[in-house]
């Protein structure tokens, strides 16, 4: 026992020692955090507008200072010409263009119908379909002005909406559990398997072997000052997104640190498994940081939905741990709910704590023969 | 001269050696292209709803199938009960509740006027606002309809309205297919993650493996020393590309609108300042950890910050500033500039020259930061 506790003595020491990669360890959570929580969102402001308006008149003037007075919108182009419209478009300088026929007036007047064309870039898909949503309304409510119609129109089913867990819509509070998923995996993975192909290759490994202690122990001493360094990083973020960005602990905390917990653990054998496989660390590096990043970022849910994934994608998100640590997260933190809903999600977890452990121990047996 | 062809081949050589990196080089593109962009969709769908129907007439029910007929909802229950739809949300079997009050179909015969509850879970806040909103579009779809039919018993002076139809036009995408316009997005990662990442390791494992104090007491000048190290990775970029972009052509049809021309330029410059980067952060590491480390922090940063995900101008001044200083910003306006609109060197001009001045600055520095000790 004494022997195991200055191992991981000794690996706490390997730690202190590289000042910088520790400060960038620590630091990475409060980075994301903040990044994550002010920087990242979707909405739509800054509309740039170009207007093509053959025949100024009353209304069509009206309409383009509706418009212009609306803080989403700026008109920055009159322009007289179709093509115009492509080249501001291709040279990113506006957004939308509202183009006006000939005899909107007129039109307007006499036969009480008139046609107005909305041209939106919708490189953005969402962005695009936005934008034309928001200056709909800018029209439909002028349309209103010019006929004196207040309230509702006869026969209109009226909706009142509730929004549950997260009335704000914040993207906050769906990015925090993505955050947890994606920066306790990477970093935990990482470092392990890293400071373990360090030692393979620089021999020193042969070195440890010869100590009384068995492979098993030294392979877990190894793991528990990532364990500490990631549980600190766990309590920065869960710190940093209820006192910073406000998102609710409504379910148990205590479940939260568990379950977290196990996460990190089952990430730290994650990398204990590269380690058995990888020959250098740079290969080492390759796996878990090249490797894991983009499916972990891409696939696990944290910033795309997986219901919107097509069957066969959607199948192949549930190898991602973190996929799985996400919604449990999102279940007890956001919604509040208690442990008979994620029985599912938690039993998934440690099915793959047990598969990975067991695949590292068969693998490093032969390994190092 | 002879002297950096000697050091281009040594550096291949080495490269070359981690099995691993020929395997990378061909089948991560491969890979990345084929799965993700399937996923990366920020449209929303498939929405389930839970219907807690309290009048169970001819009213209710037509509405009922009208949202079932709608390609963003699935129907995932109908009850009486509230309490039950909300267990349906708990387990995530529903994402929002449509609830129709008792006395749904006398209220809009008589009364001309009908209430509805709708509960969406907004964990996801976008998920929550677009479910809303298209359920909202067929409640007002479902009252034009009403008062076309029921209107005609109606004994109210009808009035003279001026109506403005509006005429949309989706330009660049017509399709709203989400997948065209984040595949650029997707080349652009792996790009930065690819040679940004391995360059950064370079250096820094000939200070491990002691290499580099044999390189350090040959006459080889800096420039010829950073540029040999640089060329494999140029090289490495090049190809990746490539691979992404024939694999994007061929499987979803996919090719640059304003041609592979400006795209290879743009994609160069980008590459070559990147790289540039690698290597800074490589000259400043003792360890290959910490060469990790600190490239995979910066470029965590400047793949969120970038415009690649979420808009550039959506974010807070401080984080745009951010945004504005980051070459990847530029390459991804570029990119998507010429996949999609097939902007030509007017368009692109602008964020090329940005990305030129980061491939000097980066480069010098690099070189610069070596030092032979």
């Amino acid at each position: 026992m004494k022997q195991f506790r200055a191992f991981v003595i000794k690996e706490f020491y390997h730690i202190f020692r590289d000042r910088r990669t520790m400060l960038i360890l620590l630091g990475m959570p409060i980075t994301q955090i903040l990044i994550f929580g002010f920087a990242i969102n979707m909405e739509v402001t800054d509309i740039a507008v170009a207007v093509l308006n053959p025949n100024p008149d009353t209304y069509t003037n009206q309409i383009i200072e509706r418009v212009n007075a609306n803080d989403y919108f700026h008109v920055d182009y009159t322009i007289h010409s179709q093509n115009e419209i492509d080249e501001l478009f291709k040279q990113n300088k506006i957004d939308l263009a509202i183009v006006f026929p000939n005899n909107f007036n007129e039109d307007l007047v006499h036969s009480g119908k008139a046609d107005l064309q909305l041209i939106s870039d919708t490189s953005d898909p969402n962005t695009g379909t936005i934008i034309v949503n928001y200056a709909s309304g800018i029209i439909a409510d002028y349309q209103k002005e010019i006929n004196n119609i207040s309230g509702n129109p006869p026969y209109q089913i009226v909706a009142t909406t509730r929004m549950l867990y997260n009335p704000e819509m914040k993207s906050s509070y769906s990015f925090v559990p993505g955050v947890m998923g994606l920066i306790l995996m990477v970093i935990s993975t990482m470092m392990t398997s890293i400071s373990i192909v360090r030692e393979k290759e620089r021999g020193t490994m042969e070195v440890l072997l010869a100590s009384p202690l068995r492979l098993s122990q030294i392979l877990i001493a190894k793991t528990i000052p990532y364990l500490s360094l990631s549980f600190i990083n766990l309590l920065t973020i869960l710190y940093l997104a209820s006192f910073l960005l406000g998102v609710p602990i409504r379910g148990s905390l205590f479940l939260i640190i568990i379950i977290s917990t196990l996460y990190i653990f089952l990430s730290l054998l994650l990398g204990l498994l590269i380690s058995t496989i990888a020959k250098k660390q740079v290969e080492a590096i390759i796996m878990a940081g090249i490797g894991l990043t983009m499916p972990v970022m891409l696939l696990s849910g944290m910033l795309f939905p997986i219901d919107n994934m097509p069957f066969l994608l959607e199948k192949l998100t549930h190898i991602i741990p973190a996929r799985w640590y996400i919604v449990i997260m999102k279940k007890l933190m956001i919604e509040g709910l208690d442990f008979t809903f994620i029985i599912k999600e938690l039993s998934i977890l440690l099915g793959m704590t047990g598969l990975i452990l067991a695949l590292s121990m068969l693998n490093s047996k032969k390994r190092l023969e | 001269m002879g002297t950096l062809k000697f050091l281009i081949e040594k550096e291949f050589k080495q490269t070359l050696r981690n099995s691993i990196i020929p395997k990378l080089i061909v089948g991560y593109p491969i890979m990345v292209m084929l799965i993700f962009p399937w996923a990366i969709n920020f449209e929303v769908k498939n929405i389930k709803v839970s219907v807690v129907d309290h009048n169970n007439s001819v009213y209710s029910q037509r509405l009922i199938q009208k949202v079932d007929a709608s390609k963003y909802f699935i129907i995932n229950n109908i009850t009486s009960s509230y309490d039950e739809a909300m267990v349906d949300i708990e387990k995530t079997n529903a994402d929002i509740i449509l609830e129709i009050q008792p006395f749904f179909d006398k209220n809009i015969v008589k009364n001309k006027t009908a209430d509805v509850m709708l509960s969406a879970n907004s964990v996801d806040g976008t998920r929550g606002l677009l479910g809303n909103a298209y359920l909202s579009q067929i409640l007002n779809d479902y009252s034009s309809e009403l008062r076309s039919e029921l209107a005609h018993t109606d004994m109210s002076p009808k009035h003279k309205m001026s109506a403005i139809n509006i005429i949309p036009q989706y330009k660049f995408n017509e399709n709203l297919d989400y997948k065209v316009f984040m595949i650029p997005a997707l080349m652009v990662m792996m790009v930065t993650l690819i040679c940004g990442i391995l360059p950064a390791l370079n250096i820094v494992s000939e200070k491990e493996n002691g290499t580099i104090q044999q390189i350090n007491v040959t006459p080889i000048s800096k420039y010829q020393f950073i540029l040999a190290k640089l060329i494999p990775y140029w090289i490495i970029g090049f190809i990746i590309l490539s691979i992404a972009f024939v694999v994007v052509g061929l499987l979803y049809g996919i090719w640059p609108a304003g041609g592979f021309f400006p795209l290879y330029i743009s994609s160069l410059v980008f590459i070559v300042g990147i790289s540039g980067l690698g290597l800074i952060i490589s000259n400043y590491s003792e360890t290959l950890q910490q060469a990790m480390f600190l490239a995979f922090f910066f470029i965590l940063i400047i793949i969120l910050l970038s415009g690649l995900f979420t808009p550039i101008a959506s974010m807070p001044k401080w984080a745009q500033i951010v945004a504005y200083s980051n070459p990847l910003s530029y390459f991804m306006e570029i990119m998507r500039m010429v996949y999609l609109k097939g902007s030509s060197y007017r368009g692109i001009a602008n964020p090329l020259l940005f990305l030129t001045a980061f491939a000097v600055g980066f480069n010098t520095w690099a070189v610069l930061s070596y030092r032979k000790r």
